[in-house]
């Protein structure tokens, strides 16, 4: 089962039409909608809700006058920094300041979700409206200020400092390369845009005195520790579970969401069944951005293009507030010396608050925006050097015999950055006879000969993956033989329930059909972290995998007995347990588990061999032995010491059109390696995915903010994510270098399609055009203007 | 002031959903995705942008793929629905197009999907052997953020050689 292209078992309900999303839950719930501003930075004056009081269908309105304290207060900073001195969450209703359009400032709540927009148009706020402050770069240092108590707007500011083997620093170590370069890099806002926005869907018993919530999210179990917190109930009267979402990429890992508080509150408050479910434009101006930095370069390298030393400074926009801290920047500082052994590496951020929506975690998280830098660094090299590009590389890669490689920082887990394995030689290797790149050139000159521009480019990535601090399983196998299996974090598409039961089946000798798995529903695992930074397959895939064989060793123990075998004679099959070489020696799991649990009672034919008279257990021995338990279950944690470190390398072929600049990708190649595969099927998927939106970041996908802070594309007509008819076939192959660090040898793969796609297409339409890129997205105007502008 | 805003009275319709004749009374302005997932409760129907674009709340009227998000479910009075939930047989037997996409996992989240199977029935029915060519240009009206596509235009070619091979 491990390692086989299984067809997904979450398929059947979704191809019919019976997924289940928050928004296909609670019918009859009441609903809620949103008056948020329509300023990027304004005082709240007053807010007038006469008005919309008869509308039909009201239920509520609340502002946050109206607020019990604890919900009152600012948000949860959730993963703080002492880097991060000026760290700022908001309310979850504004209380005097807005900080950019789309914060919420009034709740409605209402019979449905159109007259509850109705009671919105009709809330009067008189806001006095402030000068915002838009774009890093004007709001570094700058007099006008996002937060009165953040000076110069910068909420945190980290230097890391790697000196070199022989103890030189990077500046130094640049002062004396035989050559130097120093550019400026800028790469826009961008976002996760899942198809199924944000949504909350909170039912109140109170009868029970108890809240279930259904949430669109990354991370049910702090969703769940951060509304019993915040409704002051007793965390086991509080359930949340994930359902089928629709899509994540990262804006849902953020927690807890206004809403996601709001909503349960008001649940409990009217004692009725409330939900809310984001509409796009919400989506856009209230849900997290990501991407958006200035970073300025200087290298110093020698005459092979071996970097000496590299200095980096970041300006990273993290918008108006900072709920998830700094792990962006921090991604991209580590993440950003990629496969290669840099002389000497000094990094510095900071990050500055504008009026516009939040910077969080989207797919990468920071690494595509690192490697955008490491890659162009190459790529100058090259150019500067006249030598091959892919040779640069080669000469700085770290090599086969050189893991575990420790590159001298922390990480975003804040372990040591030491990479636990990889082949990257190979890799590139691979990679250049996957694409052709040294047949390239005739390609292009064939092609230039018929009037058509062809580039060709490259980019490297090593991404830690699995960060812990930890996930756990639980898998039991009930008396009808079947085996059921829960970890805590949640799916969004990855197809987890296909893969966890593969795990299962695996370990535990047990048809596939038999196994079901559940993620992210706390009334089955209440332990966990969440879904994100690739982390799913290693850490609960791993926890899973530890769990079956505490139940397999479990059950030989039993079976021995039945068997009169020794334990370490018996192996698992179909679903029996049997003495290796004597198939007739056998007892299926179903019995196993019956015996596993001593009974007073029999409620079928079954569970009657379990009961006192049935001579099941010898009368000397207690029915359950010492240090044993009722029932055939296991659970288990898997808990690293730190990330593993997956890799790939990316090449595109584009061709641009020498008129209009349109740019197009008519190859796309991938080599990766995420360690042992569970599902190459499924792997294979999670890589197009990624390369579709980092195409998307490439060429079409950027936040348009004015100077007054509106978001004028706002919407899936204006913000252009790729169609079919924009991604190019993807070719990919696989390397698979086993991660040493934990039990099944993998590495995380979510992730990993999106990461260097930015700097591969820059690579080739720089190729192509003979003109530095050094911004992205690039739509065909602006490569239009910098061709007019190129000497 | 204080009078009701927007709904207006209600207005009896009658549709053909699925091949089943479903009666609903809702105000002239509530969306045909609205109607069918909140009235007729056929939640398999999905909202992704509410403006036309991203396709994922694309159903069959007469047969015709249509953004059940950019039609009043009034104007639909009268009509045949088909959503993903009509997709399959009578005995619940996956069409050739769900089975395609499970084949050749054409799917991730799922969200957009009964979009995407919607519209490509209807491409298959019109034109039962496209080109690639014709393959994109047919789902290139739909956004989907999980797949990059590449598998969901295998789907399509493989429900198509599965149609040719059940005929």
């Amino acid at each position: 089962m491990f390692g086989e292209p299984v067809r997904r078992r979450e398929d059947p309900r979704l191809l019919t039409g019976r997924g289940r999303y928050v928004d296909d839950l609670g019918a009859g719930a009441l609903e809620v909608a949103f008056v948020r501003s329509p300023h990027a930075h304004a005082r709240i004056r007053d807010i007038d809700v006469s008005a919309a009081i008869d509308v039909d269908g009201l239920v509520a309105i609340y502002t946050w006058e109206d607020l019990p304290a604890s919900l009152a207060e600012p948000l949860p900073l959730l993963i703080p920094h002492p880097a991060l001195t000026h760290g700022r969450t908001a309310r979850p209703l504004a209380r005097d300041v807005v900080r950019h359009v789309g914060e919420p400032v009034v709740m409605v709540v209402a019979r449905d979700r159109y007259l509850a927009e109705d009671a919105c148009a009709l809330i009067r706020v008189d806001y006095e409206v402030l000068r915002p402050v838009i774009g890093p770069e004007r709001a570094a240092g700058s007099r006008r200020l996002v937060h009165d108590d953040v000076p110069g707007n910068v909420g945190a500011h980290l230097v890391q400092e790697v000196p070199s083997a022989a103890g030189t620093g990077a500046r130094e170590a640049i002062g004396a390369a035989p050559h130097t370069l120093a550019f400026r890099l800028d790469i826009e806002r961008s976002a996760s845009m899942p198809l199924e926005g944000r949504g909350v869907c909170a039912r109140w018993d109170a009868d029970d005195g108890s809240l279930r919530v259904y949430s669109s999210t990354q991370t049910s179990t702090s969703v769940r520790m951060a509304v019993a917190a915040k409704l002051g109930l007793p965390l086991p009267k509080v359930e949340v579970i994930a359902p089928d979402v629709g899509g994540g990429f990262g804006v849902k890992v953020m927690h807890p969401w206004p809403e996601e508080v709001l909503v349960p509150w008001a649940a409990v408050r009217l004692g009725r069944e409330v939900k809310w479910t984001e509409d796009r434009r919400e989506h856009f101006v209230s849900s997290a951005h990501e991407r958006a930095q200035v970073q300025f370069v200087r290298v110093g390298f020698d005459g092979e293009g071996r970097v000496l030393g590299l200095e980096v400074t970041i300006l990273h926009d993290h918008g108006a507030y900072t709920p998830y801290g700094i792990i962006v920047p921090i991604i991209t500082s580590t993440q950003l010396l990629g496969p290669y052994k840099i002389g000497a590496y000094r990094v510095e951020f900071s990050s500055v608050y504008t009026n516009t929506v939040q910077v969080t975690p989207y797919r990468g998280a920071g690494r595509p925006q690192g490697v955008f830098c490491m890659e162009r660094t190459m790529d100058r090299i090259a150019r500067h050097l006249g030598i091959d590009r892919t040779a640069v590389r080669e000469a700085n890669l770290i090599q086969p015999g050189e893991f575990p490689y420790d590159q001298g920082m922390t990480f975003q887990d804040g372990r040591p950055l030491i990479y636990d394995s990889g082949d990257y030689p190979r890799s590139l290797r691979m990679l250049r006879e996957l694409i052709g790149w040294d047949s390239f050139g005739e390609l292009k000159a064939r092609a230039a000969a018929e009037g058509r521009r062809l580039g060709i480019g490259v980019g490297c990535y090593v991404e830690g993956t699995g960060v812990g601090p930890y996930e756990g399983g639980h898998v039991q196998v009930t008396s009808d033989g079947r085996v059921h299996v829960s970890t805590g974090l949640t799916s969004q598409g990855q197809g987890h329930e296909t893969v966890f039961a593969q795990i299962a089946a695996t370990e535990l000798g047990v048809p596939l059909e038999r196994i079901s798995v559940v993620t992210g529903d706390t009334r089955r695992f209440g332990y966990a972290v969440g879904t994100f930074a690739s982390r799913a397959a290693v850490m609960s895939g791993n926890a899973i995998a530890l769990a079956c064989r505490k139940v397999r060793e479990k059950a030989l123990r039993i079976a021995a007995g039945v068997l009169e075998a020794d334990p370490r004679d018996l192996e698992i099959v179909d679903g029996e347990v049997r003495v290796v070489g004597a198939p007739g020696a056998s007892v299926p799991l179903a019995t196993v588990a019956v015996l596993s649990n001593p009974l007073r009672y029999a409620f079928d034919e079954e569970a009657a061999r379990a009961t006192q008279f049935a001579g099941a257990s010898p009368p000397d021995a207690p029915p359950v032995a010492e240090g044993e338990e009722p029932g055939l279950e296991g659970r288990d944690y898997y808990s690293p010491i730190r990330s593993t470190f997956a890799s790939g390398m990316h090449a595109a072929i584009v061709e641009t059109d020498p008129l209009t600049a349109e740019i197009r990708v008519l190859r796309y190649a991938v080599v990766h390696d995420c360690g042992r595969l569970i599902n190459p099927m499924i792997v294979e998927g999670q890589i197009h995915g990624g390369v579709a939106q980092g195409v998307g970041g490439a060429l079409y996908e950027r936040m348009v903010y004015d100077e007054h802070g509106q978001l004028l594309n706002a919407s899936f007509m204006d913000f252009l994510m790729p169609y079919a008819t924009e991604i190019p076939p993807i070719e990919t192959a696989h390397l698979e270098t086993p991660s040493p660090l934990n039990p099944l040898g993998i590495k995380g793969a979510g992730e990993a399609g999106v990461i260097p796609v930015s700097a591969v297409i820059a690579s080739a339409v720089e190729d192509a055009e003979g003109i530095p890129i050094d911004r992205m997205p690039l739509s065909p105007s602006e490569l239009f203007d910098l061709r007019r502008a190129a000497p | 002031m204080g009078e009701p805003v927007g709904g207006g009275t209600d207005i009896a319709i009658t549709l053909t959903v699925n091949g089943v004749v479903r009666r609903a009374e809702v105000p002239g302005r509530r969306l045909l995705s609205d109607c069918l997932r909140h009235d007729l409760g056929l939640t398999g129907t999905h909202v992704g942008c509410e403006h036309g674009v991203c396709g994922c709340c694309t159903v069959l009227l007469d047969g015709e793929p249509v953004r059940s998000c950019l039609m009043f479910a009034v104007t639909a009075d009268g009509h045949a629905v088909t959503t993903v939930e009509g997709l399959a047989g009578p005995g619940g037997e996956l069409s050739p197009v769900q089975r395609a996409f499970a084949e050749c996992h054409g799917l991730q989240c799922g969200f957009c999907t009964p979009g995407f199977l919607c519209v490509v029935t209807a491409l298959l029915r019109e034109n039962p052997v496209p080109t690639e060519e014709e393959v994109l240009e047919g789902v290139s009206g739909n956004l989907c953020r999980c797949t990059g596509y590449q598998n969901i235009l295998r789907s399509v070619r493989r429900a198509a050689e599965i149609m040719a091979e059940e005929r």
